[in-house]
This record gives C-alpha cells, sequence and structure tokens, in this order.
C-alpha cells in the first residue's frame, strides 16, 4: 500500500505540486491523471525517491494493511534507502541497456534491488515469463519490436517483487496488440496483491483497468474517486476529464 | 557492494561487447602514435630524413665547385642541381626547404674578403618560410663548407688564394688610417702565409693544416642520456602522447554515456533503486577508469609489440602513472556528465577541452618547444604530467621514485575533478 500525504514541490516561483494526497491499497490499481504540466510526473518522481519534496511524506506499507503485517516504511529524504526497496518504478522512457541481453538486465536490476542468487534467478525468470519474454531471454532489446521492449520494461520493475508500482505512462506508442498484453500484465498483477499507480494520457486505458482514479491539475487534486462514481459525472472518462480540467489547450512539460 | 560490481560489470560489458568500437579505439592511437613516433625519428638507429636544398652556382669557379662537392658529401644535404627559377618555383611548392645562389665571382671575392673589410660577395637563400627549424640547419652547415673551401682557396697552393694575398698586401699598404706598428705585423703575417704556400706548392705536403683550409676545431660524440640501455625511441614519446589524448577521449565518452542515460531514462531507473549516490557515480568512475586502464595496456602493448616502445624504468612505476591517469580520465569524464546539459553539444564542448589540455600536456609536440612561460604554465595542466610520468617509466628509464611526482598530481587532480563533479551533479531531472 501507498500512502501520499501532503506532497509539496516548487521550482522557484513555479508550484509544481502543492498538497497532492492520495492512497493506493494492496491489489489496486490507481489512475493518475491529468493534462501536460499538471504535476504527475513530479508527483511520480517524489514518489519513487527521484525527487525531493519540498513537505509532506510518502509511507510504503508492505503487503496488504492488516494488523500484525508489516510495519509501514517512510520514504525519508535523507534515506530513502529502506523504502526503495518496496517500489518498482516504470519509466516513460523504455529504460533498458539496449545492447545487453533481456536476462542480463533483469539480472542487473535485481542486483541493485540486493536480490541474490539462487532468488534472483527464479525471479527473473518468473518476470520475463509474465511479460510473456521468457523464449527471448537471451536476446537483446535492440532486436525487439517497441511492444517487446515496452513488456520488458516493466518486467525490469517487478524483477525485485515490489509491493508498489509506478507506472508512468507505459504503453506511449505500442501498438493494440502489445497494449491489451501489457493490460493482461498489469492485471495479472493486481490479482496479485501489487498496488499500482498509473499515470497516462489514454482515457480509454484509465476506464480499463483503474479501479480509482485522481485528476490533478495545477498541481492539485482535483478530483478524487472510484472509476464508477466519476463515470456518473458524464458519458465517457474523456468527457468527465475535458469538463474537469477545460478545453484549453496545455504546454506543460 | 555487489549492486558497485553488477554496474561496473555492465559497463566493461557494455563497452567491451563492441568489438568493432573497441577495434577502432585501439587502432586510432596506436596508427596516429606511428605516424608521430616516425616523424620525431622513429626507432634508435634510424637517420633523420636528409634536407633537400638546391645549390645553383652562378660562378663555375674552382671554389664554388668545391663547395659543391664538399656540401654534396654530406649526409645531412639532398643537394639538388637546379637552374634559378626552378629552385625557386620547388622551395615555393615545397618540394626544396631552401635554394641557395652562389654568385658570380664568389671563387675570387670570398677568399680576398678574407683578408680586408668590405667587398664580402652576397650568397642569396631562397627560404620556405614554413620551415625555419631547417633554415637554421642550412645556414650553419653552408658556412661550415663555404668556411673551408674558400679557406683552403687562400691558404692553399692555389692561384685565386696567391692573388688575394698580393690584394690585402697593396690594401693595407694604402690604408692611411692603420697605424704603422699594425700595419707592419699585418704585413709579416701576410708574408708568412705567402712563404708557407710557395712551400706547400713546392713540397705538394698539406699535411701542416693550412692546405685543408679552415677545418672545424672541435668534433662532437653524442651520448643519449636513457636509462643507457637503449637508444631514444621516437615512438615512446608519441605512444604516450596519443594513449594520453585518447584516453581522454574514452573519459569523454563516459560522460556522454551518463547525460544519455538521463535522456534515454536509465539514470532515473538506476537512481529508482535503493543505492547511494555515491554508489552511481563511485561505480561509473570505477568502470570508466578500469576501462581506460585496459586501453592504455592495449595501446602500449602494440606499442611494445610493433614499435620497439620499452619500459626502461619501474614497471611498478609505469602501472602506477597509468592508474592515476585512468583515474583522472575517468573523474574528467564524469565532471563532464556534472556540467553538460545535453549529449550532443557537450560532446563538441568537451572535445575542445580534451584537445587543449592534451596540447599542453605536450602529447603532440614536447613540452620543450613551447616558449618558457608556457612551460612553466603546463605545470598546472593534469596531461603534461601524465605524459611526463608516462616518459620517464620508459624511454627515461628512470626508477620508481621519479613516477611518484606524476600520480601525485594527477590524483589531486582526479580528487578535485570528482569534488566539483560531485559537487555539479544534476540529481534532480
Amino acid at each position: 500500500m501507498l500512502i501520499a500525504t501532503d506532497l509539496c514541490k516548487s521550482y522557484g516561483a513555479l508550484a509544481a505540486v502543492s498538497g497532492v494526497s492520495f492512497r493506493v491499497n494492496a491489489g489496486e490499481i490507481v489512475g493518475l491523471l491529468g493534462p501536460n504540466g499538471a504535476g504527475k510526473t513530479t508527483t511520480v518522481s517524489m514518489l519513487c525517491g527521484l525527487v525531493t519534496p519540498d513537505s509532506g511524506t510518502v509511507v510504503v506499507t508492505p503487503g496488504a494493511a492488516v494488523a500484525g503485517g508489516p510495519a509501514p516504511v517512510v520514504l525519508e529524504p535523507g534515506d530513502p534507502m529502506r523504502a526503495k526497496r518496496h517500489i518498482g518504478l516504470v519509466p516513460q522512457e523504455i529504460a533498458l541497456y539496449e545492447e545487453m541481453g533481456a536476462e542480463a538486465n533483469l539480472r542487473l536490476m535485481g542486483a541493485l534491488y540486493g536480490v541474490a542468487e539462487p532468488l534472483l534467478s527464479r525471479r527473473v525468470g518468473e518476470a520475463l515469463a509474465l511479460v510473456g519474454l521468457a523464449d527471448r531471454a537471451r536476446e537483446k532489446p535492440a532486436k525487439f519490436s517497441g511492444g517487446m521492449k515496452r513488456r520488458l520494461n516493466i518486467a525490469c520493475a517487478l524483477v525485485h517483487d515490489p509491493d508498489v508500482l509506478l507506472l508512468d505512462e507505459p504503453t506511449v506508442g505500442v501498438d493494440p496488440q502489445s497494449r491489451n498484453a501489457i493490460f493482461d500484465n498489469l492485471e495479472g498483477l493486481r490479482s496479485r496483491g501489487k498496488a499500482m499507480l498509473y499515470t497516462t494520457h489514454y482515457m480509454e486505458e484509465a476506464e480499463r483497468l483503474c479501479d480509482r482514479i485522481v485528476v490533478v491539475d495545477h498541481g492539485r487534486v482535483i478530483a478524487a474517486d472510484t472509476r464508477e462514481n466519476l463515470l456518473k459525472l458524464g458519458p465517457s472518462l474523456e468527457a468527465v476529464f475535458l469538463q474537469l480540467t477545460g478545453q484549453g489547450l496545455r504546454d506543460g512539460a | 557492494m555487489k549492486a558497485l560490481l553488477a554496474l561496473v560489470r555492465t559497463d566493461l560489458t557494455l563497452y567491451f561487447s563492441n568489438r568493432r568500437a573497441l577495434l577502432i579505439t585501439l587502432a586510432a592511437p596506436v596508427l596516429i602514435a606511428a605516424f608521430f613516433g616516425s616523424v620525431m625519428g622513429g626507432t634508435p638507429g634510424k637517420r633523420p630524413a636528409r634536407v633537400p636544398v638546391a645549390v645553383v652556382d652562378l660562378d663555375q669557379s674552382a671554389v664554388t665547385k668545391a663547395i659543391l662537392a664538399s656540401m654534396r658529401k654530406d649526409e645531412s644535404f639532398d643537394i639538388r642541381d637546379l637552374p634559378l627559377p626552378a629552385a625557386i618555383e620547388q622551395v615555393r611548392a615545397g618540394k626544396l626547404r631552401a635554394a641557395i645562389v652562389l654568385p658570380k665571382d664568389f671563387g675570387e671575392r670570398a677568399p680576398r674578403a678574407m683578408f680586408r673589410p668590405g667587398g664580402k660577395p652576397e650568397i642569396e637563400i631562397h627560404v620556405d618560410p614554413s620551415q625555419s627549424i631547417a633554415m637554421a640547419l642550412v645556414k650553419g652547415l653552408l658556412a661550415q663548407h663555404v668556411m673551408q673551401e674558400v679557406s683552403r682557396a687562400a691558404f692553399g697552393g692555389g692561384a685565386g688564394g696567391a692573388k688575394a694575398l698580393e690584394d690585402a698586401r697593396r690594401a693595407l699598404e694604402a690604408d692611411s688610417r692603420l697605424p704603422e706598428s699594425d700595419r707592419r705585423d699585418y704585413l709579416e703575417l701576410l708574408d708568412k702565409v705567402a712563404r708557407i704556400r710557395e712551400r706547400q706548392a713546392a713540397s705538394g705536403d698539406k699535411a701542416n693544416g693550412f692546405g685543408d683550409g679552415f677545418q672545424m676545431p672541435f668534433t662532437t660524440a653524442e651520448r643519449e642520456v636513457t636509462s643507457g640501455q637503449s637508444k631514444y625511441n621516437g615512438y615512446s614519446h608519441s605512444f604516450a602522447g596519443m594513449g594520453v589524448q585518447f584516453i581522454l577521449f574514452s573519459g569523454i565518452d563516459l560522460g556522454v554515456a551518463v547525460l544519455l542515460m538521463r535522456r534515454q531514462g536509465l539514470w532515473k531507473r538506476l537512481r529508482a533503486a535503493p543505492v547511494s549516490r555515491g554508489l552511481l557515480l563511485g561505480s561509473r568512475i570505477a568502470s570508466g577508469a578500469v576501462i581506460a586502464l585496459l586501453l592504455l595496456a592495449g595501446i602500449y602493448a602494440a606499442g611494445i609489440a610493433f614499435f620497439n616502445v620499452r619500459v626502461e624504468g619501474s614497471w611498478i612505476g609505469f602501472w602506477l602513472v597509468a592508474a592515476a591517469f585512468a583515474l583522472l580520465s575517468s573523474t574528467f569524464g564524469l565532471l563532464i556528465a556534472s556540467v553538460g546539459r545535453t549529449p550532443e553539444a557537450t560532446r563538441g564542448l568537451a572535445i575542445l577541452a580534451t584537445l587543449l589540455l592534451v596540447m599542453l600536456g605536450g602529447a603532440w609536440v614536447p613540452t620543450f618547444v613551447f616558449p618558457e612561460w608556457m612551460q612553466a604554465a603546463t605545470l598546472f595542466v593534469p596531461t603534461r604530467w601524465a605524459v611526463d610520468g608516462l616518459e620517464a617509466m620508459t624511454w627515461r628509464g628512470l626508477g620508481f621514485e621519479a613516477a611518484l611526482p606524476a600520480v601525485a598530481v594527477m590524483l589531486t587532480f582526479s580528487v578535485a575533478f570528482g569534488a566539483i563533479a560531485v559537487a555539479c551533479f544534476r540529481w534532480e531531472e
């Protein structure tokens, strides 16, 4: 489970994120939606320790939040290491060593998260199998299609078996078949109790995948509810989104 | 520790798996070092190239023919007989370093000028202005050959010398400004020279020395101050210089690679992992230093195998200098990654900075050809210490202790580069 409370981050006079709070429960996919420059990427960066918040806290609870379960771990700005072990990041970019085999990519990620043999080999095999690349383990991503690279990009975030998965637009530039395969992967992970935060510009993706949706704009949360409740506000999630954030063009980063 | 090893292993695997790039990375410095080494004298015992010079003899006298014959015997010259316009044209085209013109009546006027002031014949030298070093050599050797043959004409048994003496005697007797005592001594000197000439002419004996004209009053014996085991090898300098240059280029690659990783999101992924900033940067420094050290070893292996480069000094000192320089190049790369913004712009600026460093460090030409102030200034350039350190351990054949100053300076620069890099590194995207 992931709990973000009152996250704030400013760059000079620009308040990128102002008091963002939400929760992602175990076995749940939460969509983080917003127009360009709304503060999504800054929020995700704070959640995985890439950016230090000016204020606010991030707490990760391993497994389901049950009495007697593992203690929550706070993502401390000065010592984020413990919390990072429970978080997996799927960046928007295809962040792979293209000239190194798929398996070697996963092994490196596992080593960085402290996964040792023989567990590492098992996890690498499971992650590759989950994304349908078990038979391409030795091949270099440079030879993969865009969809295969995206799937391997996700697998790299899974090899240390994180409790929380942060997915930053993980389907950009892939064909419908690959997208469906990725959705299947994510739904499988949800059924295994992973807490997932999913940012996207594709409303139909959020509509299909997400249990709850958080809409941010100008660095603030402007709506947070279940998919079903939000859909009561309009004929489609896209219509609701435009209603909440306006029709004007956004040129933010 | 496992994470550090995993990152270093990844960098090494990626670097050395690209065989084509690796081959070029190794071949480029070796080929360029081979070229520079060849220009700088090549292997021991190889004679320097002869200086191509045209001599235009407008006099065709016995004296000028003797000068020409003497120059032909000199191994420093490659003498060409050409008419004046053709000689000048070849100098202009860069095919000859100079064209020397011996003027008409040179054979008569030059011996005479030895005994009285004024009336000196003028030897024109048409020069290639880009060859100032060769020019000094030409003038020096020309003076030697001309003095030898003209003095032979003056003091030897030829008629030209007798006439020169007679002319000089007449000039002394007619000079009213000369004190009487000086005139008497000069005339006595000329009489004695004339008597010697007569005796030589009668006996054909030239053993007393004047018959051969003035000679160089000394000979030289060159003793190369190196390890004493082998002579200076031009490739030793060029391999040090080109090794330093191309290892620094690999440092640039390391820095640009970080910027590319940033752009590709890989850096973000690594930073999201539970590893410290120190470990991330440390792994880059470690892998960069190992790559640099292996490349330097490869470059020197080629130098040793094919160009007779030898580590005549301390092997431990050599490896210490190489390791310190490898660390220097790695921290230099990290510094580039810290201050750079985009890979493209950074690469251009970094190459410029590197070329300045290697140029001032004496990697292209030895620092002793620099102006004195620049020689002093380059002591603050780390590449100077790298080149000097490698040379000290190779052809200079110095001991382990001679490596220590270079190692200390390079380590100091490495710490400084590393500290600035860490301080300036952008951690937040």
